[in-house]
């Protein structure tokens, strides 16, 4: 996974709650096999005025000008300010996968889904939670100033606007020590596999009827 | 001391190691995947040449892209057209090959949509810790179980390690007293749920759901409700074990047998929340003031019971919400103040993970017996959510009675609730639906979803319009 120390870029928003993983990355999309190539499908009911077709070269597509992603002023954005409750719905790791690919390395919001949350951690995408004032104050700036930049540092914790006005945020010091570090899960987990067998081994005698094994026939 | 919820007794079995920064690592005892979200899982463990640590912990099938019609299912994989679909099912049937994972394929009998057929093998079972990549993986909650949707790497994660790393939830109790009245089901309660406590009123929970209503519930009603979970926003619904459960879990094929069985339900007993546990959120519905419910808009929680009409923006205070109540009238072409009665529908659609179980289908059959599909009704689909559930719904005659009023009876899979395979709506098209997104495009392309239950969606189609099941 690739790490996440600081990053400053221009902000775009996404100006609705309850923004659901289908509206992230359509399921016409997830036919996929691969991990990447799903930014140019980000978003794609809103940004594009045709329906998509998975593996379509997306240059030509008619664009959806009211679209704030369409806009001039927020190409190259790297922060997303969304409102409540965003990536509701599936558990698609392909929305993370999208917003990735397109190019986004955070999310700011009031609220966010869990399992979208937790599927964020896993590929170097930060969610970061403000609270409905500070997120509010955050898309009138924007608004209000093209070419609207946050800084964002994870080590110190703390979203940084152009005016210098900073605002704290929580995170697990796991998936801070993990994102900071770009570490794979998977290995930290297999430091513990000794833990993990001997759980096996007392559950086997005690509970044996959950390891019953399925069976081809 | 206070006393322990269903949830913690099931967290503390399961707890491998807690860690000193609050996350922990969970033992998962089943994981069931599928053809879209496990590719790149796969991918991940052949390229850090890592083999899945307990390879008969896993069940695969594919369901997402399948095919439902006869004939586009006849020759299996190679038969499917879209190719896109054809090598995501394939990819899964090379991967569970290649690692020796157990698949129920595309034509096989047990093959069927992975919530339906977890509990319905017995694969799953109480008391177990229960993933799937896959939010709607909360169904086999109904069991008495741990089970919530992870994400792919977690799936990886689980493959390679079998734990899943974690952090507990908080636990919520959403209690429905006293009794339902007629025509109105455990769609209709969970519908009803999601309204009251909206999209985001579960998130950071798990919910168990307890009270007299779930008590006289039937498994497959609870395994509706459990499935919904995720649209509360809880990752994770649970039913407390009673012998209901035991009784459904009784004689499966994965099921425990003999000497283990009797130890099996001595534990399962004691999955039940203590009468002293504290719960960190509570919410509590009268059963009887629950009606049938439709969805009128993009989200889960704007529904409605049938008698109601559409809200009017106007009226809504906050800023935000008035513009997605704005938002969602326009996206599904309705008038505020227009009564839900009126909205004609132009597709059924009884199927999904949510409602094909056999009592959906017996509900849906029940409903159409004697009654024909109205001519302004393009297509009203039936999809079984198993081969095992198809096969008991065609012993019964119930696939008879629905073709006869002009339902078409297809092959099992996640097919038009989400639209991956060939079954979608029309741009613009009105779907009375018993699956459990009306996202925006959930269905196909500029479909209108409307959240229902079997017997209101049946009614829905053989009316042409939203109709209370009770006064057809």
């Amino acid at each position: 996974m690739k790490s996440f120390t600081q990053v400053t870029g221009i902000a775009a928003p996404m100006d609705r709650a309850n923004v659901d993983t289908d509206m992230i990355i359509p399921k016409n999309f997830l036919k996929s096999i691969k991990r990447t190539g799903f930014g140019k499908n980000l978003f794609d009911e809103l940004r594009y005025l045709d329906e998509g077709q998975p593996d379509q070269d997306c240059t030509g597509r008619p664009l959806n000008m009211d679209f704030p992603l369409n806009f001039p002023r927020y190409q190259g954005a790297q922060i997303l300010l969304a409102r409540e409750n965003f990536g509701c719905g599936s558990s698609r790791e392909h929305a993370p996968w999208a917003l990735d690919d397109y190019g986004f390395r955070c999310v700011i919001a009031p609220s966010f889904a869990d399992i979208f949350f937790n599927n964020s951690f896993k590929n170097g995408l930060l969610p970061i939670i403000l609270s409905d004032e500070i997120v509010a104050q955050l898309f009138d700036e924007m608004y209000a100033s093209e070419g609207y930049e946050l800084s964002v540092d994870l080590e110190a914790q703390t979203v940084t606007t152009p005016s210098g006005e900073s605002f704290g945020f929580e995170i697990d010091e796991f998936r801070k020590h993990c994102l900071l570090n770009g570490l794979d899960d998977i290995g930290l987990t297999l430091q513990d596999a000794d833990h993990i067998r001997a759980y096996e081994e007392k559950r086997q005698q005690s509970a044996p009827w959950l390891f019953g094994a399925v069976k081809p026939e | 001391m206070a006393g322990k919820t269903l949830y913690d007794k099931l967290w503390d079995a399961h707890l491998v190691k807690a860690r000193d920064d609050g996350s922990a690592l969970i033992y998962i005892d089943r994981h069931i995947i599928h053809e879209v979200t496990t590719p790149q899982a796969f991918e991940g463990l052949r390229m850090a040449d890592r083999k899945p640590w307990r390879v008969d912990s896993i069940v695969a099938t594919p369901d997402h892209n399948v095919p439902t019609t006869a004939d586009e299912r006849a020759s299996g994989v190679a038969g499917i057209e879209d190719p896109v679909s054809r090598i995501q099912v394939q990819t899964l049937d090379d991967n569970c090959d290649e690692f020796g994972i157990v698949e129920f394929k595309i034509n096989d009998k047990r093959q069927g949509i992975v919530h339906v057929i977890g509990p319905e093998t017995g694969a799953c079972l109480p008391g177990m810790t229960i993933v799937c990549g896959d939010s709607h993986t909360a169904t086999n909650g109904a069991l008495g179980a741990l089970a919530h949707g992870i994400g792919t790497s977690e799936v990886e994660h689980v493959m390679a390690t079998q734990c899943l790393v974690a952090k507990k939830m908080k636990n919520m109790l959403v209690k429905v007293n006293g009794t339902l009245n007629p025509g109105v089901t455990s769609k209709d309660v969970v519908l009803a749920i999601i309204g009251e406590i909206g999209t985001a009123g579960g998130t950071g929970y798990a919910i168990e759901f307890g009270g007299q209503v779930f008590r006289d519930m039937s498994m497959e009603g609870r395994m509706t409700v459990c499935n919904m979970a995720i649209e509360g926003g809880a990752r994770a619904g649970m039913v407390a074990v009673d012998d209901k459960t035991i009784d459904y879990v009784k004689g499966r094929t994965y099921a425990p047998k003999g000497d283990q069985w009797e130890a099996a339900v001595a534990d399962w007993r004691n999955l039940v929340s203590d009468e002293d546990a504290v719960f960190d959120k509570v919410v509590e519905i009268d059963g009887a003031s629950i009606k049938p419910q439709v969805s009128w808009g993009t989200s889960p929680e704007m529904v409605l019971p049938v008698d109601a009409t559409v809200p009017n923006p106007a009226d809504e205070t906050d800023e935000v919400k008035k513009s997605g109540i704005e938002r969602a009238l326009e996206y599904m072409g309705l008038e505020a103040g227009q009564k839900i009665t009126d909205i004609n529908i132009d597709r059924a659609f009884i199927g999904s993970c949510t409602n094909s179980r056999i009592e959906d289908i017996r509900a849906a059959a029940e409903v159409a017996k004697g009654r024909k599909v109205a001519a302004n009704v393009i297509q009203a689909l039936v999809v079984p959510g198993s081969g095992v559930v198809k096969a008991q719904a065609e012993e019964e005659g119930l696939d008879k009675i629905l073709i006869e009023a002009g339902f078409e009876w297809r092959e099992p899979g996640c097919s038009m609730c989400l639209a991956m395979n060939a079954d979608k709506l029309g741009n613009g098209e009105h779907c009375a639906s018993t699956s459990n997104r009306n996202f925006e495009g959930r269905q196909g392309y500029g479909g209108r979803t409307h959240l229902v239950s079997p017997a209101m969606a049946a009614a829905a189609a053989i009316a042409g319009h939203f109709v209370d099941v009770n006064d057809l």
